[in-house]
């Protein structure tokens, strides 16, 4: 299993640069992560959609949710998640989240 | 549109339920990975988009191979399909598409119509057809709100022209 550094913490990642162990993960991972995406800065509605993922997947055997669970379960609107995590919701969120790719097709 | 961007076009040309999912299906999907996604309605495909249609698609049993009995829940061996003679009973036709619209919430798949949502408010542009909406006498009034407008086959494929097209 490969492994990088990010935010000065060695995480393991997959080929696709998802990490693969969901409790490496930290904030400061996340924010270091949003950065390369071209994210920017992560603000509150951003942090509301990462935690409800991770305590999501926690739940599920760190199953990564899918874009409409996420609009499902946060009541963040598609439009909303789609202007905080442009061209790619659904790999973006996941990446910052430390998890895996979302498995299921909605 | 973002320059060098994947861009997948979908032409819809089916009204039937079924024929409906795969282009909302894997257009999400392709919005969901960050590739720029069009789709053109045309034929039957107008239903998808037309106000009065889009929540009521079907799916007819009647010379469909695929649909067999054991999707109705019929305890029968799994390659029986369903009578021709049965799908042109009164009602076999609304029954087909209620089972198979159960069948898709099970799945956690949305609705047509809420599907359609989901695509315009992730990003995709939606045209449908110029020369279908006026053999069926449609207007832009008859169709969704959020689509871009009625397009010629020209506009598609200059707006198209570095895309990957699926047929449906």
């Amino acid at each position: 299993m490969a492994t990088r550094e990010i935010a000065g913490k060695t995480v393991q990642v997959n080929d696709e640069g998802f990490m693969t162990d969901p409790v490496e993960w930290s904030e400061e991972i996340a924010a270091a992560i949003a950065a390369e995406e071209g994210i920017g800065a992560l603000i509150d509605a951003h942090w509301t959609i990462i935690r409800w993922c991770r305590k999501e997947a926690e739940g599920k055997k760190w199953k990564s949710p899918t874009l409409r669970q996420i609009t499902t379960g946060t009541e963040v609107s598609t439009k909303e998640l789609f202007t905080l995590f442009p061209k790619g919701p659904a790999k973006k969120v996941a990446r910052i989240a430390g998890l895996g790719k979302p498995e299921g097709c909605v | 549109m973002a320059e060098n961007n994947r861009h997948i076009a979908f032409i819809c040309s089916k009204g039937d339920l079924d024929m409906a999912y795969p282009a909302l299906i894997m257009g999400w999907g392709a919005l969901g990975d960050g590739i720029d996604v069009t789709i053109f309605f045309t034929f039957w495909g107008m239903d998808l988009v037309t106000k009065k249609r889009l929540g009521k698609l079907q799916l007819a049993p009647v010379a469909n191979t695929s649909m067999k009995m054991s999707l109705m829940g019929v305890p029968v061996p799994a390659n029986w399909g369903i009578p021709n003679v049965m799908g042109i009973i009164p009602g076999m036709t609304r029954f087909a598409s209620w089972i198979m619209r159960k069948k898709i919430k099970q799945v956690g798949a949305p609705t047509v119509p809420e599907y359609l949502q989901m695509l315009i408010d992730g990003g995709a542009k939606l045209y449908p057809c110029k020369m279908t909406a006026d053999m069926m006498g449609l207007k832009e009034e008859d169709f969704i709100d959020g689509i871009q407008g009625i397009a010629t086959v020209s506009d598609f494929l200059d707006m198209t022209k570095d895309a990957e097209i699926i047929f449906i």
